[in-house]
């Protein structure tokens, strides 16, 4: 096929971004101009994506629909593939924005115009990470999401915007910038920075460790790991609600996919050395985080705080190296990014109406929002894993995955599974019910056609998922069974080596 | 003489430095005419340069050298201070400054500095310096009756005089352990190495590092470009860094490239300092002009960190970063020379409170300026960043590359600080707008170019990477 899709469902964004930016923009007015453009051009994109799956042939593990083109001449090529992994990030992508450019009609109220150029140009920089097969070029989208995001916070967010897009900034700026010198090691030490070419020349074990700890360090910071997770409640609870989409749906998700396709992909043995660091770090994450989760005041936070548990499952999952195990992590990152961005609007839609997110200062919710308290109890159950849910999937394959290698670790995640349960339910016990105390509460108006509509498209996927996740693992099979067939073989040899 | 064919540029801009002095002499309130046909030189010069064909030359008993160095150098130079004049000449005749010496003095800089990137010997090059360096300290003075300014030069002054002494002593130390002048000799003589040896090639780096201001030879930077009137710190911080840096890159890769491992490691200090004070000290600044010093300091330390990695790629990427920190330069300055209120100039960071609300599009330049200058992609700043720690780690030093990108961080804050004051802090009254085209076109330019520096890298990269030095 010769038409460049991935380019075109990469920088069709960017396009739009453009259009939006060159209609007129009145002060007292709504942007009807911006936002028809914005929508046209993420709706356009999510097509595409579709269009995408539909046409990706799964039997094969190689990358498809390779582009090509000579970028610095002699040096570094621009390269875009896909295979059964990435697709899954940019179906995920493609989804989420669209879904967050209707959500913030609503909750703008500034600036607009300017806040959907961000989001736009921040949807290419995102689905630009998971096309790229070329590590320089994984940097550039990688890092560059930094400043649409950095502004999102800073401009559009609550009181302590400053103080959490700065940290937001220079945390996962400083944890890349090891990356960048990895990267630059590794062209010197293959001669490539091509990731197909890298995989088949494979890394001399003995500079694995310090380029693996490099990727680490970067991964570790946007994923986020349990040192280094302090940035993420800050910077949700500044964000506004559009803008904690993104980020936990589909920000911490390029971290997760970085682990799968570099530090997994090019440094096996590395990997393979490191598991026990990274389950350890792992565990930590899921147990503390809960239970920083369940003393929250602040929805966002506790949201925020149980965003780090769940990808201390993916981390599980990943370094698990077997079948379920990375199955599981994709599938929870997948359907994670659909949890966390519907929870997250949920907690907008309160946002809205009554500009707090204190879950003291609700109670007695139900009586009044009877259909967001039934949509929000789904989403509250999918969080806590239950049967039926693709949270549940992901958490069970996971699970499974690590029970297989190592038990001890997979009984204590399981103990994060029944933390998750007590503060999703406590919460929503405090929120929605209980007796409607308060007066200015009983102003409010249940949810608006817009905000049903895409409540209701989130929690008819995490179900369907839930209940028939063979379409994601049909995509995901081929690939993932080659990633560890090459990482096993990798690790034969080195120990055949010694 | 048929050596002369080659000189044409310095012919031609001599010439009209004379007949511009008759002419400002003869003519009564000549600064705009005069202002005008100096912008024009330099436009005409760019013209001649970029169409000359030059292969490699020695003439004058290979004292001048016509290489495809000094010919990328020496357009730099003059685009840069074509856009700095561009830029400047409204806010000359706002200070009411407007004498016409200006234009002229900065176009025998340019003279000046056309010598030092040419010269291959180091009588020749230290003419070029000396010319460049008596022109800007009486640039720096310029506005004779600001308290400031004065002090300014003078402070200049003495401190490049100082420096100007050591060089020129370890010229004559050179000279004397090697017996010639010429950096060809030079550099066959070096080889058997004596101890005076590298006592000229230090006092010559000092020299050398005092002109680019790089640690520890940076204190009259903040100074100085504080002190001098806008228009001459924008020219200060862009043209004779160019200069200075490709003087640089000749003397080390050329006379002392056989001696390598004595200079390599002082450069490593001198990189790593300036970089780690660029990016601490401008984090308490409050007067833009200021940071931009202390920002410009930081810039410096990356660019020698090319030229310490001692390869062939390491100079090219000092050359492409100064070529993308030329822009970047010239793009916060045309912000700076809007920052007017109630016709007065104003320098304080907190003046630009909020400006995104009254200057959208400006505002939009300005941030993407300074993302740039943090390194951020995919805007140019961080290609010249990439390309230095290509080379830096090609050659090993992990050490530095490691410094660097640490000090990037530490430095995005300040800059990202900026754009919090822009963009998420109150506005206050918008600034005075006024129709001047060659601020708003040399914003634009600065912009686009580096905004769309990442669509195709290989055009600077092809004319780089025919450069050659040895």
């Amino acid at each position: 096929m010769n038409f460049p899709i991935l380019s075109s469902i990469t920088f069709l964004p960017l396009i739009g971004a453009f259009f939006v930016f060159l209609t007129r923009s009145e002060i007292n007015q709504t942007n009807k101009g911006a936002i028809y453009v914005s929508l046209f051009t993420s709706f356009v994109n999510f097509f595409l994506a579709l269009f995408l799956w539909y046409s990706f042939d799964n039997k094969t593990s190689d990358f498809q629909f390779i582009e090509e083109l000579t970028w610095i001449s002699g040096f570094i090529k621009f390269k875009f593939g896909i295979d059964g992994i990435s697709i899954l990030f940019i179906l995920l992508t493609a989804f989420i924005v669209p879904i967050s450019v209707i959500s913030c009609i609503n909750s703008v109220k500034t600036r607009l115009k300017e806040f959907l150029i961000a989001i736009l140009i921040l949807e290419t920089f995102m689905i630009g990470v998971f096309c790229s097969l070329d590590l320089v070029i994984f940097y550039l989208f990688f890092e560059a999401g930094l400043i649409p995001m950095f502004l999102i916070i800073g401009i559009w967010g609550g009181s302590r915007r400053v103080y959490s897009a700065f940290k937001f900034f220079l945390f996962t700026l400083l944890g890349s910038v090891l990356m960048l010198i990895a990267i630059i090691s590794i062209y010197w030490i293959t001669g490539t920075t091509d990731v197909v070419e890298i995989y088949k020349i494979k890394i001399p074990s003995e500079f694995q460790y310090l380029l693996w700890l490099a990727f680490f360090s970067s991964f570790a910071v946007k994923l986020p790991m349990w040192p280094v997770h302090t940035w993420l409640p800050d910077a949700h609870v500044e964000a506004p609600t559009a803008g904690s989409v993104i980020l936990a749906a589909i920000l911490l998700k390029m971290a997760g996919y970085g682990f799968l396709r570099f530090s997994v992909g090019m440094f096996p043995i590395a990997s393979e050395y490191f598991i026990p660091f990274i389950f350890t770090l792992s565990v930590i994450a899921i147990i503390y985080t809960s239970l920083v989760a369940l003393m929250q005041d602040d929805m966002k936070k506790l949201i925020a705080y149980s965003s780090v548990a769940h990808m201390g499952f993916v981390t599980l999952g990943i370094f698990a190296f077997n079948k379920q195990g990375i199955e599981g992590s994709i599938i929870q990152m997948f359907s994670h990014g659909l949890i966390s961005a519907a929870l997250f609007l949920c907690v907008g839609v309160l946002y809205d109406r009554t500009h707090s997110r204190l879950i003291n200062y609700f109670g007695g919710v139900v009586h009044i929002l009877p259909k967001y308290s039934f949509i929000f109890m789904i989403f509250v159950l999918a969080a806590l894993g239950l049967p039926g849910t693709s949270g549940f999937v992901g958490e069970f394959l996971v699970l499974v995955g690590t029970f297989k290698v190592n038990f001890l670790a997979a009984i204590l995640a399981s103990l994060g599974v029944i933390l998750s349960a007590i503060y999703m339910l406590w919460l929503y016990k405090r929120a929605v019910f209980g007796k409607l105390e308060k007066n200015e509460l009983k102003g409010m108006k249940d949810l608006n056609k817009s905000e049903f509509g895409i409540l209701f498209c989130l929690g008819a996927l995490i179900l369907f998922f839930g209940f028939y996740p063979d379409p994601l693992i049909d995509t995901i099979s081929v690939s993932v069974d080659n990633l560890i067939t090459n990482y096993n073989l990798d690790i034969s040899q080195s120990v055949a080596l010694k | 003489m048929i050596a002369i064919q080659y000189l044409i540029p310095e012919l031609i801009l001599s010439t009209s430095i004379f007949s511009l002095l008759i002419i400002g002499v003869f003519i009564k309130n000549s600064f705009n005419i005069i202002y005008r046909l100096s912008t024009f030189v330099i436009f005409l010069l760019i013209l001649i340069i970029i169409s000359d064909n030059n292969d490699s030359v020695k003439i004058f008993n290979k004292s001048f050298i016509l290489d495809e160095f000094a010919s990328f150098s020496k357009i730099l130079i003059l685009v840069s201070s074509f856009f700095v004049l561009l830029m400047s000449k409204k806010y000359i005749l706002d200070i009411k400054n407007n004498k016409f010496e200006y234009p002229i003095i900065i176009l025998l800089s340019i003279l000046g500095m056309f010598f030092m990137v040419s010269a291959n010997d180091l009588i020749l090059f230290y003419l070029g310096l000396e010319l460049q360096s008596l022109s800007l300290y009486i640039l720096a003075s310029i506005d004779r009756d600001n308290l400031k300014s004065s002090e300014a030069g003078i402070k200049y002054f003495v401190l490049s005089a100082l420096s100007s002494g050591l060089l020129l002593y370890g010229c004559s130390l050179l000279y004397g352990f090697t017996g010639s002048t010429n950096f060809e000799v030079i550099a066959n003589n070096t080889g058997d190495l004596k101890i005076g040896t590298i006592f000229a090639m230090i006092f010559i780096l000092v020299g050398l590092a005092f002109k680019v201001a790089a640690v520890p030879f940076h204190m009259w930077t903040p100074d100085v470009y504080e002190g001098s009137p806008t228009s001459v710190t924008s020219f200060f911080s862009t043209v004779p860094k160019i200069a200075g840096i490709a003087v640089f890159i000749r003397f080390m890769y050329s006379p002392f490239y056989e001696i390598i491992d004595q200079w390599q490691f002082i450069l490593v200090f001198i990189s790593i300092a300036s970089m780690i004070l660029g990016a601490v000290a401008a984090i308490g600044q409050n007067n833009i002009k200021r940071l931009i010093a202390y920002s410009s300091i930081g810039h410096i330390g990356y660019a020698i960190a090319g030229i310490a990695s001692g390869t062939e790629n390491g100079f090219k990427s000092t050359l492409t970063y100064i070529l993308i920190y030329a822009a970047m330069n010239i793009g916060i300055f045309a912000f700076v020379f809007l920052m007017k209120r109630k016709g007065k100039y104003v320098e304080e960071i907190s003046e630009l409170s909020g400006v995104s609300k009254n200057h959208p599009l400006t505002s939009l330049s300005l941030m993407i300026i300074l993302f740039s200058l943090a390194g951020i992609p995919p805007l140019a700043g961080f290609f010249a960043k990439f390309y230095i720690f290509m080379a830096v780690v090609e050659s090993g030093m992990y050490t530095l590359a490691i410094v660097g990108l640490v000090t990037t961080v530490v430095s995005a804050f300040y800059y990202i600080r900026i754009i919090k004051i822009m963009y998420f802090d109150d506005p206050k009254k918008p600034f005075e707008s006024f129709k001047e085209y060659g601020i708003y076109s040399s914003l634009a330019l600065s912009c686009i170019f580096l905004v769309s520096f990442f669509l195709y890298p290989s055009i600077f990269n092809g004319i780089i990477s025919n450069i050659n030095i040895f």
